[in-house]
């Protein structure tokens, strides 16, 4: 794991102390909320409905034990004993106190955590394949990049006061696991025909009120140019991104007005400039220090069958069923990934309480994990464990209520905080999550229909994904009461698409209806073992329009 | 008819404007005001800001049923209330 030099450390304990100050200040009526807002917002510190909200930075979804065990332990002390998992890989405490942050922000510090770059318009966390280290179909560490993108935008002075956020997501197989395309800058490690790796450029991605994906701008950027090739994409959007309007502002409206041969132009020549100056040039004995904090861990030598794990699974059903879903194949013989989901039936997409993350963080030192990832689908998982712990892993996870099956599977419900505590949302979210998993629960079912990706969001804002759900919920507002529409054929993958909306809204009670109808025509209508977004591919809205909106 | 509504700056809890011109957690301890007094009111209520006593206040529509004070949207209902899908925090827990 990366672990942080003097300058980080420095850097983080002053910004700490800076704002206990500034929180002083406030408190004590020297500075306006005009004054101090922007300033809260620099720490990750909202204002939501009922209380201030704290965005955690977890920089490519990578946490330790010790950090775990914090969060845990911060969760519990200064809000409300859980805390929630954002398709950021963010964690947000949703009952902070402004007198408490102060605090907060000194222990994130002891655990080389903070809050920064959660909020604002700059460079935000860069985000990663949760796989990083582990896949079996990896170029290399996409962190590695990540770290190297991390510090070099942190703080930079060009970059703080960008027309908008900015968000930069690094993978290194051709599967997507991260929605990459949904990205400001969408980074992908590639091979050419030589087999050196380069890195695949899109830009211009996201969501919210106009949502596109990413176009590519550089087919094969040399590895030891790539951040000026980044470097040169932020100078060309500094430049010439809208600053008049909110909701014209993100690099992806400036893209689609200029063309992506006309962006690509631009970015081109800026490049051509920062390349002759020598400038940002990666040395290699650079990118060899940041790889070695992702070296990973010694795996011994375990190929050939594992007999435990299989006399395991043919003992348990249970656990044998949450194999099938949430364990994944590693690089490494004798090795696997785990996937914790955290959405049991019924409960909140992406909480998880104070205990669990200090159970978590238990078991990780017990089975000398060092690392658990946050996935943007709001679940955690386990990197690399041996085949031959599985089964003592997944008891112990069920424990702690984490052994949910049901990973990629129509219950594993992507839902953004919504109106129950956002303080921008028009609708709720998490009640329809909850519903619409009780309704599908049973896992016979469940394994029946397949892969099955439900997204929700409270507001155009898109936090909650919608536009990337196989099925996609987004609540709006009718006159004071909340409503729904819902799209259909999105999909944050490799094949990533974005979904359309089918048609006019319904009430709370008639989105769930609408989505068991959506998903009873894709029974009667799917070939054996297609998945519901290639029927949807296939057949096209038409006759799930018909079926919803027929009288 | 309005409510008076805010987060109190310290902690960041929901606070509702009161005839005793000062804030009070519960939505039933609010004063009612008809829509007309409502931006006098507002203003008045907004000098706390100043006071580092709250931060955002604003007025929302609300009807009152047998004694009751009752918000018009949802918003405003969970704000009072708390999650609708966690019962065991925010004001309603109390
Ligand atoms: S999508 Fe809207 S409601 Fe949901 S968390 Fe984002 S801003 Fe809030």
């Amino acid at each position: 794991m990366y672990r942080y030099d003097d300058f980080d450390a420095r850097l983080v304990g002053e910004r700490a102390e800076q704002f206990r100050s500034q929180v002083l200040r406030r408190l004590a009526g020297e500075l306006s909320e005009d004054e101090f807002k922007p300033l809260r917002l620099q720490n990750g510190l909202y204002l939501q409905l009922h209380s201030y909200m704290l965005r955690i930075a977890v920089p490519y979804g990578t946490l330790s034990a010790n950090q775990m065990r914090k969060l845990g332990s911060i969760s519990r002390r200064f809000s409300k004993g859980y805390g929630h998992f954002t398709t950021r890989t963010n964690l947000q405490l949703h009952w902070t106190r402004l007198i408490d942050v102060p605090d907060i922000l000194r222990e994130l510090a002891e655990v080389e955590m903070h809050c920064m770059q959660t909020s604002g318009n700059n460079v935000r966390n860069v985000t990663a394949d949760p796989f990083a280290g582990a896949a079996a179909d990896e170029i290399e560490d996409p962190r590695i990049l990540c770290e190297i993108i991390r510090q070099w935008s942190t703080l930079h002075p060009e970059f703080s006061f960008l027309p908008r956020k900015f968000k930069i997501c690094v993978i290194a197989s051709p599967h997507d696991r991260a929605a990459l395309l949904s990205h400001d800058i969408a980074v992908q490690a590639v091979r050419n025909s030589d087999g050196e790796t380069g890195y695949r450029v899109s830009v211009g991605g996201g969501l919210g009120r106009t949502p596109y994906l990413a176009l590519e701008v550089g087919s094969f950027v040399p590895k030891r140019h790539i951040l000026a090739f980044i470097e040169a994409i932020l100078r060309v959007y500094n430049e010439a991104g809208r600053r008049d309007n909110l909701w014209k502002a993100r690099v992806k409206i400036l893209v689609h007005q200029l063309g992506i041969d006309e962006m690509r132009r631009r970015v081109e020549a800026e490049f051509a400039e920062i390349r002759e100056s020598g400038m940002l040039e990666l040395p290699p004995a650079e990118i060899e220090r940041i790889s070695e904090y992702f070296a990973p861990p010694d795996f011994e030598d375990l190929s050939g069958e594992c007999p435990e794990f299989e006399s395991a699974k043919r003992q348990s059903k249970q656990f044998a069923a949450w194999v099938k879903t949430n364990v994944h194949d590693h690089k490494a013989p004798g090795y696997a990934l785990a996937t914790i989901s955290l959405k049991p039936i019924g409960l909140t997409p992406g909480d998880c309480s104070s205990q669990q993350m200090e159970g978590l963080a238990d078991i990780m030192e017990s089975f000398g994990f060092t690392e658990i990832r946050v996935t943007y689908e709001q679940n955690l998982l386990f990197p690399h464990v041996r085949q031959k712990d599985l089964f003592r892993l997944w008891q112990q996870l069920d424990a702690l209520g984490l052994a949910t099956a049901n990973h990629g599977l129509v219950t594993d419900i992507i839902a953004c905080p919504g109106l129950d505590y956002c303080d921008l949302a028009n609708a709720r979210s998490i009640p329809i999550a909850q519903e619409i998993a009780r309704r599908f629960a049973d896992p016979g079912l469940q394994a029946e229909l397949g892969e099955l990706k439900i997204k929700i969001s409270g507001c155009i804002n898109a936090c909650g994904h919608h536009h990337l759900g196989h099925i996609g919920i987004l609540g709006v507002d009718r006159k004071g009461v909340e409503n729904y529409q819902i799209l259909l054929g999105g999909s944050g993958a490799e094949d990533a698409t974005l979904a359309e909306i089918l048609g006019p809204g319904f009430d709370s009670e008639g989105i769930i209806g609408a989505v068991e109808n959506v998903i009873e025509t894709f029974r009667q209508t799917r070939k054996p073992g297609e998945r519901f977004l290639d029927t949807y591919r296939r057949i096209g809205a038409a006759p799930f329009k018909e079926r919803l909106y027929a009288h | 008819m309005k409510v008076i509504t805010a987060n109190e700056l310290t902690f960041g809890d929901v606070v509702y404007w009161t005839k005793a011109h000062d804030w009070q957690p519960s939505l039933q301890q609010a004063q009612v005001l008809d829509d007309g007094d409502a931006d006098g009111a507002l203003e008045l209520a907004a000098e706390s800001v100043n006071r580092c006593e709250v931060v955002a206040p604003y007025a929302f529509p609300v009807r009152v049923e047998h004694g009751r004070i009752l918000a018009l949207s949802a918003r405003e209902q969970i704000r009072a209330r708390g999650p609708s899908v966690r019962l065991d925090v925010g004001k309603q827990a109390a």
